[in-house]
């Protein structure tokens, strides 16, 4: 089956001032139908930036997003309008992204009365009380006059969560969604969203700093690693966990604590040659990851922007020297 | 499992530094009086690191605050005591004067908050705020101090030269960090309080002012106090865990059995919802309901409402902190149900794994 969202050689760059930052540069990526695809990577390094372009929000400077085939930005309006209802966003901040002066019905209904899928505030609101059923606030009645002040953070992503989920989406771009919340709510959340995919089919892109998180959340789906705005392993979650194959996934594994003290203290670290992250406005030649890289290798990192390749497992790493182990270069 | 030697607990010294008592803070809300902190005690021993958990809203930085009383204005401490201790002399930090407060803060014990690695002033160059902190602390002699400076930032693996005449915009975050924990240590405190580290640092930098901070530890003779919401952290770095709930230490225990058998249903629940990297993907389970109103805290324990194991009397009385084993305590009325379950679940996991 084709997949629902295709990033093809999708590139964006912000002027600041006089200089230039390339923000993501070249991120070819498809999420099927159902999938869960986790992007991860440390601050700066494109992931919401990929994220937005995926659900319309910013315009690339090149490359395109196709979804279901169709590339968004040459659609005709009413094509557009559907793939705007389709694809919904879950933001991380449950305290900023509700209006603070509405209540709950208010917040969730106007979605259902600018696309037409109620017809009065009356009619919505009974619709609203079955989409806060959906998201596990229940009874409705408790909430539907509530204030987001007067809600838990937890319960305030909900109510977010309701609302993207008014238009019958397929598609859920959620940024950093369970951040912002503590961890015995985190759970129950991560929870609801996965449950959404058994129920109606939903696809994610989830968008977390957090491996941990992405392990649970995607574990029959797919990671992607972003250093300095592009991808340089994307794999099965479990074979990326467990045998990550890319130097800077690594890296990242080897570096992150666990709450587990046995482990946490016998893990074995992999030291970098620098510890100094480039700036976005000045990206190393060839590899971005070369200055910092243990496998670096002058002549053949510095030169040329390593490409994605196919090394088995279903995974993919953009690295000169991997590519050459697999023959493949 | 059990083996102190690879926790590194030798360089923990039997003397203590800081006693804490019954400690009560309340902060004046519109609404009524918030108990932020409510009756907490723990000692602190020379050399050792004690890791206070909790979620957002627990205490935990009321607590640090209050331990070398900074605690803002709208905020009393009701009740308690906190003895600090020095080579066989104790002070009493609640009665000292804001004289004796000064000599105490920095010189004694050294506080570093969350995000302040931002609170730099970025006119003035690292070197020119380290003179600045220690002529406020009474140190005038420039060249002693620039000595220990550069040492310190040696320790912290920083180029001394290079951050002594940096403006703070000129480094990243994690060497501010590290400038920080030299700059905490730098007139010689006997009990260092951190408040989340890491938080807001890259993971890559994480581990850069982790592993400062494990060198830190052998190198100097100090007391840590690290306040985190992140149960990774204090895996990595600790030697006690004290878990707080709606201002009240509900247990404290030695980190293996924080982490492997730990006994109050909410340290249980805080520890089977948190994913882990390693091994198979396991399930997480979320405790339910939400933390409780601080201003009209739940009657009796207030973790009631949320417990599988509670019964009749929770809601009647608060427990306090029983010792249920060597060096652990829980503040649980179903302790001893909780450990019946909690060993027959651990059995069942061993034979699975068999």
């Amino acid at each position: 089956m084709a997949p629902i969202m295709q990033l093809v050689n999708l590139s964006r760059s912000f002027k600041v001032g006089r200089a230039t930052v390339h923000a993501v540069d070249d991120v070819t990526l498809s999420i099927h139908e159902g999938e869960v695809v986790c992007l991860v990577g440390e601050s700066g390094c494109g992931k919401t930036t990929t994220g937005k372009m995926a659900v319309g929000l910013l315009r690339p400077s090149s490359g395109e997003v196709r979804f279901r085939g169709q590339d968004i930005w040459k659609m005709n309006t009413r094509d557009f309008r559907v793939y705007r209802q389709a694809a919904q966003i879950i933001h991380q901040d449950p305290y900023s992204s509700l209006n603070p002066t509405q209540t709950v019905a208010d917040i969730i209904s106007a979605p259902l009365l600018r696309h037409g899928a109620a017809r009065s505030r009356h009619a919505a609101r009974d619709q609203v009380a079955e989409l806060l059923h959906r998201v596990d606030m229940t009874p409705p009645d408790d909430y539907l006059d509530k204030y987001p002040h007067q809600l838990s953070g937890g319960q305030r992503q909900r109510v977010s969560v309701a609302r993207a989920l008014t238009v019958n989406p397929s598609f859920i771009m959620a940024d950093e969604a369970v951040s912002m919340l503590d961890v015995s709510i985190r759970v129950s959340l991560l929870k609801m969203l996965g449950r959404f995919r058994s129920e109606m089919g939903m696809t994610y892109l989830f968008i977390t700093h957090d491996l941990a998180v992405a392990k649970f959340f995607a574990w029959d789906g797919r990671i992607a690693v972003m250093y300095l705005g592009r991808v340089v392993e994307i794999g099965p979650t479990a074979r990326l966990i467990g045998h990550p194959q890319h130097p800077y996934t690594q890296a990242l594994l080897s570096a992150l604590p666990e709450a587990d003290p046995v482990a946490t203290r016998q893990k074995e670290r992999v030291q970098l040659r620098s510890m100094d992250v480039p700036s976005l406005m000045n990206i190393p030649r060839g590899c971005s990851f070369h200055p910092r890289c243990l496998l670096f290798e002058p002549g053949l990192c510095d030169v040329a922007a390593p490409q994605l390749v196919d090394i088995g497992h279903a995974t993919e790493v953009a690295c000169h020297v991997l590519a050459r182990q697999h023959g493949l270069q | 499992m059990q083996s102190g030697s690879r926790l590194g607990s030798d360089h923990i010294r039997d003397e203590t530094t800081l006693a804490v008592r019954d400690l009560w803070v309340t902060y004046q809300a519109r609404r009524g009086a918030v108990k932020a902190v409510r009756g907490v005690s723990f000692d602190i021993r020379l050399g050792e690191t004690i890791a206070f958990i909790g979620e957002s809203g627990c205490g935990k930085t009321t607590l640090g605050l209050a331990l070398i009383r900074l605690l803002p204005k709208t905020a009393t401490i009701a009740r308690g005591g906190v003895t600090y201790a020095r080579n066989g002399v104790d002070a009493d930090v609640l009665a000292m004067d804001p004289n004796a407060l000064r000599e105490f803060r920095w010189k004694e014990c050294a506080m570093i908050f969350q995000g302040a690695q931002n609170a730099f002033n970025p006119v003035l160059r690292i070197r020119d705020q380290v003179w600045d902190t220690a002529r406020a602390h009474g140190e005038s002699d420039s060249q002693r101090i620039r000595t220990r400076m550069l040492e310190l930032f040696r320790l912290v693996s920083l180029d001394p030269e290079r951050a002594m005449n940096a403006y703070p915009h000129e480094l990243s975050g994690g060497m501010r960090q590290r400038v920080l924990l030299a700059l905490g240590l730098l007139l010689d405190p006997q009990l260092i309080i951190l408040d989340e580290p890491t938080t807001a640092l890259d993971i890559l930098t994480q581990r850069s002012v982790i592993e400062v901070l494990r060198n830190l530890r052998q190198q100097l003779d100090f007391s840590l106090i690290l306040i985190s919401h992140d149960l990774s952290l204090a895996a990595e770095l600790t030697d006690r865990v004290g878990t707080m709930y709606a201002g009240a230490l509900v247990e404290v225990a030695d980190v293996m059995d924080t982490y492997y058998r730990p006994y109050h249903p909410y340290t249980i629940g805080l520890i089977r919802a948190v994913p882990t990297l390693s091994g198979a993907r396991r399930d997480l389970i979320s405790i339910p309901g939400s933390p409780p109103d601080l201003i009209e805290p739940p009657t009796g324990c207030s973790f009631h409402p949320r417990c599988p194991y509670a019964t009749a009397p929770c809601d009647k009385a608060q427990p306090g902190l029983e010792t249920v084993g060597l060096n652990h305590q829980v503040a649980c009325w179903n302790w001893q149900t909780v450990i019946a379950d909690q060993g027959a679940r651990l059995a069942t996991e061993a034979a699975r794994r068999d």
